[in-house]
């Protein structure tokens, strides 16, 4: 019999927001632990929690990228559980009526374009961070309450290349919509992952499994590789799937029984009544609407339509966003966007994964970058020229220009010195000049390189070029 | 001693503001009024004498530099549930046992703005939860007028140390009736404020969908001059509202008339088993506002018969949730266990007492998988029908006349034995937090056996003035207030 297999995903992202969701604390990775706390944060008796609006703003924009319905009515709940990570020993979040309702993405996966459906996007508070010792447990609170959203796929993928697909998608859109940093290292994006085996044709879902909580694209991808695998398998040998969660084993690239459903938590989830409803009008959707950047897609768009770039450089340059943004700042100085994008994709990239570094890094500044084609249209260097002044740039720093003064890369059109370089190739290499002569055009390419190779790479191309014809067409 | 523990705010504001006392001299006679009757009493857990008499020089130096603050100089006990930064707050737990508050609440920002003295904190029935101060895990506490008979609760402390003359004023707060029935039994003044009136930062939670905090005092007068200051809009409550606070005090005049109010009267608020004294006295309370003018009309509030059952399933639902964070990790007591699940255990084990444990129990299992709707959910329907109750009694009249209990103060030890008798003994109270009314209590007389007998006046939500008006009338009109019990 053959399996498919049916996937949907819980996905964690913690907003960029100055303050956590329900107190004044500010969110800070790294900080010393416990020192962004209050009495809120801490379940203190008599604290109370205030809602964050930015949260509940940056929340809807996530909706409204990935084309939910915003809820005019949402509301908050209690999630109640017993775990040293929860300071209240309830979690603050929303049941029945999230913020965000519906909605889908649509991602190419293997040359497919695939559109995978979203159940709801939810607004909740973040756990703090344990951290297990011997014999001990420290739990770090900086991370308690900070805002967190939810964001739940319906059952709709079949393989770990969609869940990829889709996460990276999702990832992508959280990022250009200033939504999220989603730096997995940070915890800034997290999933939970369901996943289900049936035989193909057969209309009810299987058993699912949840394996909880992976940061690392990596580990999603094996977990749902193994679970996959372990589920038919089972079947196969006549076993049957039992619903229960399970961890991800990164070590061993295994997943581990944790819960089945009979030891599943009963969370007891009732209004909250420290919070008031949610209200949100359209006219606010609106407004956050019209606040939203272009995505990825839309740039991709306007990249080969205004700018007319290739299909393919548009999606590398779009890949990520800080590529984006920076091409986009040096297209504020420049016309030239195939020269920008040739320069991003070639020399730029190569440097940055050489170095490891990011863009934001680069010593190259988008107004460098600028400056250096704007020397190469007007011909004061090569494109050669460019790309060593690009590459001293980016390790050294300075300016472009000075750096061309001084170590004399200015290209050479004077005909007096091009003439003396032309002799002496044409003299030196008389075989080439032959097969010039005898119709093969192509042999002057030969020439063209001895004359940039004795000019030290300084020489007008275009002018050599002119001049090799001029004396060879005239002899 | 010049007695000034046995006067009121008004009464010492006036002397304060004349140069006659000065707070330090107040301050002493209610330490000396505290040391004379507390051991019989035992309405305090805690007195920082020392803190209240440098809060009370600093009074009197600001006094001298001109300041006129509403509660100037005036000390105030409060009860154990509400955060003072620097103090213990134990809500008379075991649990909450070495715990000290690291912040202030709104309302004790409020009393200091006000220039408020605060006293020392005052004992309650563990967590709120409860009608005699009995379930007290710290502190035993009598009533003033017979000490055989329980003080009332939760706020038995709030109400038994304004009784005694041992404060001028307290807070107390509000869940099912914790500061009207102890104001009943003690012969004091307790107001529970609208829901959204005060904010509740700071007040350790029972049940937040119903907690308020509200002034316990000698006179209507006092209490609508404290909850002028305990009143008003706070960012860090989301369920405060916003909406300007009336000069409850300075609108209280000497015109006790109360031509032209129409007064209503719930026949199902005379309950079956109710102390044929209880209900003669506020019926001839209910005759006497009519001497002053009132109009007195029948109401109904047929879904009253459902509010104890409502109530105890709403109350104990979020109790169960608000008492979690009690769990032995961040603060208070904290028994090892070899994981958290046997820490959480021994903690609360040995940590709650039987009362509280008994409505965790409860409000956990009317939210379990299941039993949610069956409970929860329809005593949600059930907090809207008598919801509903009032708004169409308050479509006939201005305020409604009510007893708070059906007894007078029963004897200490008499119901432990059996909960469920003292939690019907909430019937007459938790409507009014059901429905996020404001209400009151006040003396209307005595029993054969010399205890007091509260009067209650509910008022439409937001509608204090109203109910402090017909108090003021009432007790400007009787003496029942100036009758004080004997230790």
């Amino acid at each position: 019999m053959k399996y498919e297999a049916t996937i949907g995903l819980e996905t964690h992202v913690m907003q960029k927001t100055a303050s956590k969701m329900f107190c004044a604390c500010k969110y800070e990775y790294g900080a010393a632990p416990n020192t962004h706390v209050c009495p809120v944060c801490l379940g203190y008796p008599g604290a109370l929690p205030v809602m964050n609006e930015k949260a509940i703003e940056l929340c809807c924009k996530a909706g409204i990228l990935l084309d939910c319905e915003i809820n005019p009515y949402s509301k908050w709940d209690r999630k109640n559980y017993f775990y040293p990570d929860m300071a209240k020993n309830y979690q603050i979040t929303q049941a029945d009526e999230p913020l965000c309702i519906g909605g889908h993405l649509e991602v190419e996966v293997e040359g497919t374009l695939k559109t995978f459906t979203l159940e709801r996007i939810h607004q909740e508070e973040n756990a703090a961070k344990n951290t297990h010792v011997a014999g001990a447990s420290l739990v770090d609170y900086n991370r308690a309450g900070t805002a967190l959203m939810e964001i739940v796929s319906n059952p709709c993928m079949h393989s770990a290349a969609d869940a990829l697909a889709y996460l990276a998608a999702l990832k992508q859109i959280m990022e250009y919509g200033g939504i999220s940093d989603c730096n997995p290292e940070k915890g800034q994006i997290r999933s939970d992952v369901n996943v289900s085996i049936r035989p193909v044709g057969q209309k009810e879902l299987g058993s699912k499994v949840e394996i909880k909580n992976m940061n690392s694209f990596a580990f999603i991808q094996e977990a749902i590789e193994y679970e996959i695998n372990r589920q038919t398998a089972l079947l196969e040998s006549g076993g049957t799937v039992v619903q229960e969660t399970r961890g991800f084993d990164a070590n061993r690239g295994e997943t581990f029984s944790q819960r089945t459903k009979e030891n599943a938590h009963d969370y007891r989830y009732f209004p909250e009544p420290d919070l008031m409803p949610v209200k949100i009008s359209k006219e606010q959707v609106e407004v956050w609407r019209s606040e939203l950047p272009e995505l990825p897609a839309q740039r991709r768009e306007r990249y080969v339509k205004m700018l007319g770039l290739s299909e393919y450089d548009a999606g590398v340059l779009t890949a990520e966003k800080a590529t984006s943004d920076w091409f986009e700042q040096a297209m504020q100085h420049t016309k030239n966007a195939k020269a920008v994008s040739n320069f991003v994709m070639g020399e730029m990239m190569r440097l940055l994964s050489e170095q490891e570094l990011t863009i934001s890094e680069s010593k190259v500044t988008p107004e460098k970058l600028s400056e250096i084609i704007a020397l190469i249209d007007a011909k004061i260097i090569s494109t050669g020229a460019g790309k060593q002044v690009f590459e001293i740039v980016f390790n050294e720093g300075g300016k472009p220009k000075q750096i061309i003064e001084e170590k004399g890369m200015a290209q050479v059109s004077d005909d007096s010195a091009l003439d003396g370089w032309a002799d002496d190739a044409i003299a030196a290499h008389p075989k080439p000049v032959e097969e010039y002569k005898a119709g093969n055009t192509a042999s002057i390419n030969f020439l063209m390189g001895q004359v940039m190779k004795a000019s030290r790479g300084k020489a007008n191309p275009g002018a050599v070029m002119k001049m090799l014809k001029q004396k060879l067409d005239g002899c | 001693m010049a007695d000034l523990h046995k006067l009121t705010i008004a009464e010492l504001s006036e002397k304060l503001a004349a140069g006659e006392c000065s707070s330090v001299d107040i301050i002493n006679d209610v330490l000396a009024s505290i040391d004379a009757t507390d051991d019989k009493v035992g309405a305090y857990l805690t007195i920082d004498r020392n803190s209240a008499l440098e809060q009370a020089k600093a009074a009197d130096e600001a006094r001298a530099s001109g300041s006129n603050a509403p509660l100037l100089g005036i000390p105030v006990a409060i009860k154990d549930l509400l955060n003072v930064k620097g103090q213990p707050c134990t809500c008379s737990s075991k649990i909450l046992e070495g715990y000290i508050a690291p912040y202030d609440a709104t309302v004790i920002t409020r009393l200091r703005a006000a220039g408020a003295v605060l006293l020392g904190r005052v004992n309650m029935d563990e967590f709120a939860m409860g009608s005699s101060t009995e379930n007290a895990a710290l502190g035993k506490t009598a009533n003033p007028w017979n000490t055989d008979h329980v003080p009332g609760g939760s706020s038995g402390g709030s109400a038994a140390c304004v009784a005694a003359d041992e404060a001028i004023a307290s807070l107390g707060s509000d869940t099912g009736g914790s500061i009207r029935q102890p104001a009943a039994f003690c012969g004091c003044v307790g107001v529970k404020p609208s829901y959204g009136r005060v904010s509740r930062f700071g007040l350790t939670a029972f049940a937040s969908s119903l907690d308020q905090i509200g002034p316990l005092t000698k006179t209507v007068k006092d209490s609508a001059i404290l909850l002028e200051v305990l009143c008003g809009d706070d960012q860090l409550d989301s369920s405060s509202i916003e909406m300007e606070v009336p000069r409850f005090g300075k609108h209280l005049t000497n015109d006790t008339s109360l031509a032209g109010m129409k007064l209503g009267l719930p026949q199902e608020y005379f309950v079956e088993g109710m102390d044929p004294e209880v209900e003669k006295v506020v019926r001839d309370a209910v005759e006497h506002c009519k001497s002053l003018g009132a109009e007195i009309i029948d109401v109904s509030l047929p879904h009253s018969k459902y509010a104890i059952a409502a109530y105890y399933i709403i109350a104990t639902a979020e109790a169960s949730a608000n008492l979690a964070r009690f769990d032995g990790i961040r603060y208070g007591l904290r028994i090892d266990g070899k994981d958290p699940l046997e820490l959480y255990e021994k903690t609360r084990s040995a940590g709650f007492g039987s009362e509280v444990k008994r409505r965790i129990i409860l409000g956990t299992y009317v939210l379990s998988s299941g039993y949610y709707d069956a409970y929860y959910k329809r005593a949600q329907k059930v907090r809207t029908l008598i919801r509903n109750d009032f708004t169409e009694a308050f479509g006939q009249c201005d305020a409604i006349l009510a007893p708070v209990t059906p007894t007078p103060a029963y004897k200490l030890g008499e119901k432990t034995d059996d909960p469920l008798k003292m939690y019907l003994d909430d019937i007459l109270t938790t409507p009014a937090n059901l429905a996020g009314n404001c209400a009151l209590s006040l003396p209307c007389g005595f029993s054969s056996d010399h205890l007091p007998i509260g009067l209650q006046i509910i008022g439409d939500s937001f509608a204090e003035e109203t109910i402090l008006k017909v108090g003021h009338a009432y007790e400007q009109t009787t003496e029942w207030h100036k009758r004080k019990p004997v230790l």
